[in-house]
């Protein structure tokens, strides 16, 4: 789904974001990358979503070398107070970005609808973004990508800047999501979503992945990959309380403190 | 439910009614004593409300009840100055926000004509009003040219700052989510640019309303500058006063109109700060 072979990235400055980066992806797996601040992550993330040419190396999304923004791509911004447009309704916000689908302004409302009764805002839809708390700011974002229904999700620390028990409700959905079950009855079958998932917090990145890659600092490079064999469903008190997990986020700990 | 409205909506009346006469009081008491005044000293040029309100109405409110009382040289001194106004506002909105938004997003568009827009915003749009006679005579064009070109300039300057400063977030998720260059200009750069775009359309409205009386005054057929003309050369201050009030209250109404469109469009952008803070 993802091919990412000899990435690098130097801004005009000077600054060396990424360099030498080699990533492939299947399709339907979720990848949680992780590492120390200021370790390119987010030109990572911006690369891979056509926002940011890198000066060298090569990126694929399904198989096509990635010149633009690639189709059936979405990206949930860290920043989601900036990246809902708050002169739309919160309805109007989901259903903007399903007008490059095609679709009859009735289909586009009622799947925009469908994604916000899947993150639990079914009652606010007619509401602006900037009348709803942070937490449910960030499940607009996340309707928003998934009403569009993309092959591959980027993530760029999504759940940052919301409470502790928000974050574990969004863990979740996004588990229940890629799932594939909720995704509703498009009319051809993609397979199931690919998510691409950075965040610095060590227990969610093995919490939520099927994979972990740990990135290190300054420019950033892959540093290690650990695969999380972790029972499903997972479960916030189970699966954090498993030898496993505990296991699993001691190593990732490890290689992102001392690379 | 039901009541609970109405008794917030008859709050929000008395609340209304209470601001007006908090802002209303002092205004009537400076015409009673204005009044009083002038009354006392008995100056020609400088004649009591009362003498100028029965002016405005012996030139401009003595027709049939049928047509609003206007009376026929209301009609002939309203009609040309406010259709100019409007006309040359609007062109200026349409020729303003269009090279605003090319300036805005074109970073070249912006080094290549920055000079040039510095320079013309800094001629003084009065000064091209006597090569605006020479160029197109007396008359409509002449006074649709003064204005457009006076008032372009505060919308232009100002679409093009909103535009540039449009979130970078915003149109990175407008481009991640397949929105093109037409759909993002319009649902996305547009809107976002909307609070400095009817910023520049109102001080355009003001400045249109001093062009549009500067142009008749200096020479045209018609419009109330033109009234005014004929009141200076008839020696009647209370016409010339009639003059005046009548264009200070044409302006607060135009200000009050607009400020209602403004309101109702961007509701969005007063919610989100007062959130915001």
């Amino acid at each position: 789904m993802l091919e990412i072979a000899g990435l690098g990235h130097r801004y005009d400055d000077g600054h060396q974001a990424v360099a030498g980066v080699e990533l492939h992806v299947a399709r339907g797996e979720l990848v949680s990358i992780v590492g120390p601040s200021g370790c390119g992550k987010s030109t990572l993330l911006r690369c891979v979503a056509g926002l940011q040419r890198p000066s060298e190396g090569r990126i694929a999304v399904g198989g096509r070398p990635v010149d633009g923004v690639p189709d059936d791509l979405a990206v949930v911004f860290q920043d989601y107070t900036r990246s809902l447009f708050p002169w739309l309704t919160v309805r109007d916000n989901v259903a903007l970005p399903l007008r490059r689908r095609g679709l009859a302004r009735a289909q586009r409302r009622e799947q925009a609808l469908a994604a916000l009764a899947q993150v639990g805002l079914d009652g606010v839809a007619g509401k602006y973004p900037w009348q709803l708390s942070g937490g449910m700011q960030q499940r607009v974002a996340i309707a928003r990508a998934l009403a569009y229904r993309p092959a591959l999700l980027l993530m760029d620390e999504p759940f940052g800047s919301v409470d502790a028990q928000t974050r574990e409700d969004l863990e979740d959905l996004l588990l229940s999501v890629r799932g594939g079950a909720d995704r509703g009855g498009g009319s051809e079958d993609r397979g199931g979503m690919t998510i691409l998932l950075v965040t610095h917090d060590i227990d969610e990145s093995v919490y939520v992945g099927d994979r972990v890659v740990v990135l290190t600092g300054a420019p950033g490079r892959v540093h290690s990959e650990l695969r999380v064999e972790l029972p499903a469903p997972r479960d916030q008190i189970v699966t954090r309380g498993l030898p496993e997990f505990v296991k699993l986020r001691a190593e990732v700990g490890r290689a992102v403190r001392r690379p | 439910m039901k009541r609970a409205e109405r008794a917030e909506r008859a709050g929000k009346m008395k609340h209304v009614a209470l601001a007006l006469l908090g802002r209303s009081w002092l205004l009537v008491l400076l015409v009673a004593a204005w009044e009083l005044a002038a009354r006392r000293a008995g100056d020609l040029y400088f004649p009591p409300p009362t003498r100028i309100v029965s002016a405005m109405r012996e030139l401009w409110w003595s027709g049939p009840a049928s047509r609003l009382w206007l009376s026929d040289r209301a009609v002939d001194d309203f009609v040309p100055s406010l259709s100019h106004l409007l006309l040359g506002w609007a062109l200026a909105g349409i020729v303003g926000i269009a090279v605003g938004v090319v300036i805005g997003l074109s970073r070249i568009a912006y080094l290549v004509l920055d000079p040039v827009l510095q320079f013309g915003r800094a001629v003084p749009p009065p000064t091209l009003i006597p090569f605006f006679m020479v160029a197109f005579g007396l008359g409509t064009s002449m006074q649709l040219a003064a204005i457009v070109f006076g008032v372009v300039w505060p919308v232009l300057l100002n679409t093009a700052d909103g535009v540039r400063a449009v979130e970078p977030v915003q149109l990175d998720s407008a481009r991640v989510f397949g929105l093109g260059g037409f759909a993002r200009l319009r649902y996305v750069v547009l809107p976002a640019a909307a609070p400095r775009i009817f910023a520049g359309l109102r001080v355009a409205l003001g400045f249109a309303l001093i062009l549009m009386v500067i142009a008749e005054l200096m020479g045209s057929g018609d419009g109330i500058g033109s009234r005014l003309n004929a009141a200076e050369r008839e020696f009647r201050p209370d016409q010339l006063w009639a003059g005046i009030v009548l264009l200070g209250a044409l302006g607060c109404v135009l200000n009050g109109l607009f400020l209602l469109v403004e309101r109702k469009a961007l509701a969005w952008h007063r919610g989100a700060r007062r959130m915001s803070t």
